[in-house]
């Protein structure tokens, strides 16, 4: 997990990670404090709040459900994996914007590091 | 949005109210025979600054403080209202929107207007900036009541029940290795904890507790019942199972530990966090189990944050 020194619009995540919006619920006025990158979802349910941004290789409806639950904004598939139809309506009813990279969950991450943040946060 | 439209309902409700729905309860009219040493005391017990004189249902004039003080500055001798009152009266009819009593007030500057039938020429009554304004409030009061009851969020459901203790519970059943469905009960549960209004943490912390004791029910317990039963202060979880019991208990509270099949690890679970999570998000937990018999696992969550130990 790392926190932003600034706080960004998803609209320059999906640029740095030049990803595909899959599911647009109002995203462009979404901004991102913090990203987790996490195929766990106990340590989802740990870390997520309203201002931030999951990166996961899981696209099953849990992964969906579990940034429900702590109200997770947006979520970005790695690998260009797209999840099914229903895991997206799910996402939909929840106002939970997707995104989907083609690169790997390392790259993703490496390229916002670089891109965007500073501070590393300790895992509580 | 919302706001627009709120604007847009107290707009309407001015054009909607018609002068006689604002008009003053209590009407004080003179006759016209009625003495100008008289006058002073009854505007002043009522608390008016002007009255009309009405005969056989018509408004023959009208008697201000205006034209009390200009008779006592001429020392005229004590007549009849009849021949002192203002005969120019602006009058409103019984018909017109509230807006054009509030136009009448801004143009002639009076503090009140009779109002008469248009066709009979009658009068009906009076009214004062004051009765425009209390009018209009409540109309709004009544409006807003309406509002209110339309929109109750149940935010004050604990205080609203006339009752020495109120308790509400929520019971839902499980099925078992159904994970397509796992954290619908957790899901319907956030819903209904918004609806009541509880503050964010505590609904967090409530909504991953029974997420991960949903999901152990599915993935461990085959399946089982969640009943939360809150109250003003306090929400208890119980989750229970008729599956295989946990033979240690001090072992699944260790982060990290986990027995899950690998199709349970595939879909992001069975990492060993449950048990943690549940006790990083609630006051106490409990474990009681028996190997070949099931689980129960109570939760208790504070509902004030201040209350709450985490």
């Amino acid at each position: 997990m790392a926190s932003l020194e600034q706080p960004i619009l998803l609209k320059d995540i999906q640029k740095i990670l030049s990803a595909d919006v899959i599911l647009d619920e109002g995203w462009r006025r979404e901004k991102i404090r913090r990203v987790y990158c996490s195929d766990l979802m106990s340590d989802i349910l740990s870390f997520g709040d309203s201002s931030s941004l999951l990166i996961t290789g899981l696209i099953n409806p849990q992964t969906i459900r579990t940034a429900e639950m702590v109200d997770i904004a947006a979520i970005c598939f790695v690998h260009g994996k797209i999840p099914h139809e229903d895991t997206i309506e799910m996402a939909r009813n929840n106002e939970i914007v997707l995104l989907s990279t083609r690169y790997s969950m390392y790259e993703a991450c490496g390229r916002l590091y670089c891109a965007k943040m500073s501070k590393s946060v300790d895992l509580p | 949005m919302r706001r627009l439209t709120e604007i847009h309902k107290v707009q309407e409700l001015v054009f909607k109210l018609k002068t006689p729905d604002a008009k003053a309860s209590e009407v004080v009219i003179l006759s016209p025979n009625t003495m100008m040493s008289e006058v002073r005391s009854i505007l002043k017990r009522n608390k008016i600054a002007a009255a009309p004189i009405v005969a056989d249902k018509k408004v023959l004039g009208i008697i201000s403080v205006n034209d009390y003080i200009n008779w006592l500055i001429a020392g005229k001798e004590d007549c009849c209202v009849e021949k002192c009152m203002s005969l120019n009266v602006k009058f409103l009819y019984d018909d017109e929107p509230l807006t054009d009593a509030i136009k009448s007030f801004e143009r002639y500057g009076f503090y009140e207007f009779p109002i008469i039938n248009r066709k009979t020429g009658n009068f009906t009554g009076i009214i004062t900036r004051r009765d425009v304004i209390m009018g209009l409030l409540r109309a709004l009061e009544i409006d807003y009541h309406e509002i209110e009851i339309s929109s109750y969020s149940g935010r004050t459901f604990f205080h609203d029940m006339a009752a020495d203790h109120t308790e509400l519970m929520l019971k839902f059943s499980v099925e078992g290795k159904n994970i397509q469905h796992g954290g619908d009960i957790a899901s319907k549960l956030k819903k209904n904890l918004h609806y009541l209004g509880l503050h964010p943490d505590t609904i967090r912390k409530t909504v991953i507790a029974t997420y991960e004791a949903e999901m152990n029910l599915i993935i461990y317990g085959g399946g089982g019942t969640v009943e939360v039963l809150m109250d003003a202060d306090v929400i208890h979880i119980e989750v229970k199972d008729e599956g295989p019991g946990i033979p240690d208990i001090q072992k699944v509270l260790q982060p990290g530990y986990s027995t899950a099949p690998d199709w349970v690890r595939e879909l992001g679970f069975g990492a060993g966090m449950g048990f943690t999570n549940m006790q990083n998000c609630s006051d106490t937990l409990d474990i009681i189990s028996k190997v070949g018999k099931g689980t129960t696992v109570k939760i208790r969550i504070s509902l004030d944050p201040e209350k709450s130990i985490k």
